[in-house]
């Protein structure tokens, strides 16, 4: 992507803000921050997947010399009655209460000032337990008689759940429906109906710098340093869970290492800060890479999909029916269930569709966001779905895809027009890298090629309000108080371009203040792709009325117009001195209709719609079933970029993460015990792995709603990614994997059960 | 149980001693007493190559190196490759280059970056793929890294 919007400051690749710090080693991360008089916290955890615990003994713990003190859920009950938390349910104990929904579930707490010494005392606690039945795969706990949890506890910050308060007898926590048109009448009268059914893994964040919070609660109120997403949300949770008002509760967040979704909503939070409020002494708990795969994940999900199709091969109607494997603790599986069942039939323009989305609870590691919202694990089903039909119905897969896509102006699902969204346009550049009209040479020998490719969208978590400070200072200096939280993504940088692209200031020379809730004012997360939307859009309006409050300034100073005196000389003007502030300050919640809880339709059910495309080609050892992703080709409609070059490190970044969830990641549970749970043995993607011949690149688009026409990047290239590569391996091998990962494994036993079938018939 | 011992060492140039655990990691040593922040404790397992620094001019894996070791040793981190205000040339090509994200792995990266053109002023897209695999950066910053280290390859004439 090249530098095309030759403005001021949009669409120019300046280095990040804190480029300098990063690579001399200096950034602040939680991960290095130490309070004086801060005792360390270790999680001594279940060893079962579900169980209730009959005696815990912490006596030997306790006794070691250097413990401060060792705690159990007995002991936060004495300062908080209900130690429950949770974004979309109160369902999760901040250390278990009579009963253990996971192995790994935290059972109790060591302090000790010694984080090495706390470490040791956890071989002294002494557990035991009776154990329960225990139910991890979500087909088996969406109808089995094994209850992960009595009764559901909704949150009361999610309206849209209260139907669900009190309901009894099922591991279901939310069933989302969608119905549009007669699925019936339309399956009826099909000249072909296909039917598949899809399954994805289990996988992990693993942001590099592993969860951590540091919690100070001493005289009703409430300081926590965390390394979290979402510092309003904590704030707000927090307050509820220790019953205080909001401005008694502090939420700083410097510069994350890494988050991808996994450090949202509420995670060490509840338990570090009952911890602190118990001792009234600050408290760390700093996770280990191994324990990281206990705090939350990636949902695990079958989907069933069913299309009728014409002769001609248009989709008259599509069933999709998903079932979400949430683990023990909802988290904000229940939002994944909907935002990802919503767009789960597809970018196609589909006048039947019936969606039923379920999040499901097991006695597995929690689940929750991860780059996409679901998105992903429903693109896998529904692409490579339309490769087989494809092949069934002897069409090309783009142009099969052509008959159906959905345009703008059209209808969703969910009734909602798709607008401002480069769906075809992004396969286009797909196919034009993979040289789609050309003759592909499959080879014919022992390694054989493929190509496949494959399109997705994604809607956007809302409605969710963000608002932003502008600051000029006496010298007309500027800094921007947001509760984004850059993790990554270059959000400071962005929004500083946004900012000084409307006051005509070097984006460069604006500070961002980062995340403290005691003085950014509210955003709902750094989350689902909405930042450069929203809290660009907030920005944008700041800094408008700062600039309205600058020309304000000057007309009350007697200035004729257009005398455009520095804000420096304004306020000196003004004040007499070096003084004053002009502040501007702006808020932003896009338009929105609440989907009908019984149809799912609504007039307006996303602000913007995440796109992307993805391309591969493979070669595939058929005596093996190694295989190498020769080529890999991404492209996403995002808008205007802010700032191209780190839109690219996004979508690339982006799609370097899914590629290792298609390939070669994947959390191996025996009997519900991790068995993989470290980078020895859980492998994410390395240098030697990303594809040698790898494109990324953005449509020219303008979405008109965005700031100057910007909308989100950080997700567009997890969609599409993984059937794109599926389907390049079904066109190598001749038969479709049906559940991600692929590994030389399954592939190689594809290529035998088609060598069976054939020699079988 | 732990016992303590002093040990003398050079950190970054200047001549140093610190009472140290026999637990303790070269990590703890940097991070707990000279508050150097640069090398990072990520997989404790020495595979994600966050916490490399350099023992007597060779590539470490600082979480599990033993503080006791560094004995006598010249250490040399992140922190002591700048001189003043002015970078590192390494440290300038990530920056050019854009080659991070959250940043946690940076100092990792650049210091085997460093390491791997001082024994090869002039590698290969597969030799950089090959030198750099034991440094993970899970945002992916991978193709901007290698852009980074090519520029300086060609830099070096």
């Amino acid at each position: 992507m090249s530098d095309l919007n030759p403005s001021p400051q949009i669409g120019r690749s300046i280095p990040r803000l804190e480029a300098r710090a990063k690579v001399t080693g200096r950034t602040e991360y939680v991960h290095h921050l130490r309070l004086p008089g801060m005792l360390h916290g270790k999680i001594f955890r279940s060893t079962m997947p579900h169980a209730l615990i009959r005696k815990i003994d912490v006596s030997a713990a306790a006794a070691l010399e250097g413990v401060y003190r060792v705690v159990t859920i007995d002991d936060i009950k004495t300062v908080l009655p209900h130690p429950y938390y949770g974004p979309a349910f109160h369902d999760q104990p901040v250390l278990a209460d009579g009963k253990v929904r996971f192995a790994g579930e935290p059972v109790a707490v060591v302090l000790a000032y010694d984080r090495k010494i706390a470490e040791e005392a956890l071989g002294l606690i002494e557990v035991e337990y009776e154990e329960l039945p225990a139910v991890f795969d979500e087909m088996e706990a969406a109808e089995s008689s094994t209850l992960v949890h009595d009764e559901l506890k909704p949150a009361a910050t999610f309206p849209d759940l209260q139907h669900l308060k009190g309901r009894r007898g099922t591991n279901i926590a939310l069933d989302y429906k969608l119905r549009r048109g007669d699925v019936d009448a339309a399956f009826a009268m099909a000249d072909h109906v296909f039917e598949h059914e899809f399954r994805t893994q289990q996988v992990m964040h693993i942001p590099m710098e592993p969860f951590v919070t540091v919690a100070d609660v001493v005289d009703g109120q409430a300081t926590i340093h965390t390394a979290s997403q979402g510092p309003s949300f904590v704030r707000i949770e927090m307050a509820r869970f220790l019953g205080l008002p909001e401005n008694k509760v502090r939420v700083k967040v410097p510069h994350l290492g890494g988050g991808f979704g996994g450090k949202l909503y509420i995670k060490l939070e509840a338990l570090v800060t009952s911890l602190s409020l118990l001792v009234g002494k600050p408290v760390k708990i700093s996770l280990t890479m191994e324990e990281q795969f206990f705090m939350v994940t990636r949902h695990p999900c079958t989907f069933k999909i069913k299309s009728a199709v014409t002769k001609d091969g248009k989709i008259t109607a599509r069933q999709c029916r998903i079932w979400w494997n949430g683990g023990a603790y909802a988290d904000i599986g229940p939002r994944v269930t909907q935002k990802a069942g919503f767009t789960s039939a597809g970018p196609y323009d589909i006048d039947n569709v019936w969606i039923d989305s379920y999040a499901v609870y097991t006695n597995r590691p929690p689940a929750g966001a991860l780059r996409g919202f679901g998105a992903p694990q429903t693109a896998w089903a529904y692409e490579c779905h339309m490769d087989m039909m494809a092949r069934e119905l002897g069409l090309d897969p783009a142009d099969f895809r052509r008959r159906n896509i959905l345009r703008n102006g059209r209808p969703q699902a969910s009734g909602t027009l798709l607008r401002d969204a480069d769906i075809e346009l992004s396969m286009d550049q797909v196919m034009g890298h993979l040289n789609w009209s050309k003759p592909f040479d499959h080879g014919n020998g022992a390694v054989r090629r493929g190509r496949g490719l494959a399109i997705g969208f994604k809607g956007i978590t809302a409605p969710t309000t963000s608002v932003a400070i502008v600051n000029l200072y006496g010298d007309g200096s500027c800094a921007l108080y947001i509760g984004t939280v850059d993790m990554g993504q270059g959000s400071d940088t962005v929004m500083a371009q946004i900012a000084g692209e409307v006051l005509n200031m070097d984006a460069a020379a604006i500070k961002v203040i980062h995340p403290d809730t005691d003085v950014t004012p509210y955003d709902m997360g750094t989350l689902g792709s909405r930042s450069t939307f929203h809290m660009g859009t907030a920005v944008r309006l700041a800094a408008e009325d700062a600039r309205n409050k600058i020309e304000e300034l000057a007309r009350d100073l007697g200035l004729p117009p257009g005398s455009n005196l520095p804000v420096a000389e304004l306020l000196r003007k003004k004040y007499g001195m070096q003084a004053g502030n002009i502040i501007g300050t702006g808020s932003f919640i896009p338009d929105y209709e609440k989907p009908d809880s019984e149809t799912g339709q609504s007039r307006m059910a996303t602000p913007f719609w995440g796109v992307g495309a993805s391309g591969a080609e493979v070669e595939v050892d058929m005596e093996t079933g190694q295989f190498t992703v020769t080529k890999l080709i991404n492209v996403a409609d995002i808008g205007v970029p802010i700032n191209p070059k780190l839109a690219k490190v996004q979508l690339s970044g982006a799609g370097i993460m899914q590629y290792g969830f298609t390939t070669t990641e994947n959390m191996i549970f025996q009997n519900g015990q991790l068995t993989n749970g470290s980078l020895a043995d859980y492998k994410i993607p390395s240098l030697l792995d990303m594809p040698r011949d790898f494109i990324n690149e953005a449509t020219q688009s303008r979405d008109p709603q965005g700031p100057f026409g910007a909308k989100g990047a950080g997700e567009s290239t997890t969609i599409a990614l993984s059937p794109a590569i599926g389907n390049a391996i079904a066109d190598a091998i001749g038969v479709h994997l049906l559940d991600l990962p692929i590994t030389p494994e399954t592939v190689y036993r594809a290529i035998q059960s088609v060598k069976s079938a054939k020699a079988g018939a | 149980m732990s016992t303590h011992r002093l040990i003398r060492f050079t950190l970054n140039g200047v001549p140093s001693k610190a009472m140290v655990s026999s637990q303790d990691t070269l990590i703890d040593l940097l991070q707990n007493q000279f508050d150097l922040k640069g090398a990072r404790e990520s997989c404790s397992q020495g595979l994600c190559g966050c916490c490399t620094v350099y023992l007597n001019d060779k590539a470490i894996s600082a979480c599990l190196s033993l503080a006791w070791f560094a004995d006598g040793a010249e250490i040399r981190t992140i922190e002591g490759l700048a001189q003043g205000e002015t970078l590192d040339p390494v440290q300038q090509a990530f920056i050019d280059a854009g080659a991070f994200q959250c940043g946690f792995c940076t100092s990792g990266f650049i210091m085997m970056t460093k390491k791997l053109l001082e024994e090869n002023p002039h590698p290969t897209e597969e030799e950089i793929r090959h030198y750099l695999v034991g440094n993970l950066c899970r945002c992916s910053a991978y193709p901007e890294i290698i852009d980074a280290v090519k520029a300086l390859s060609r830099r070096a004439g």
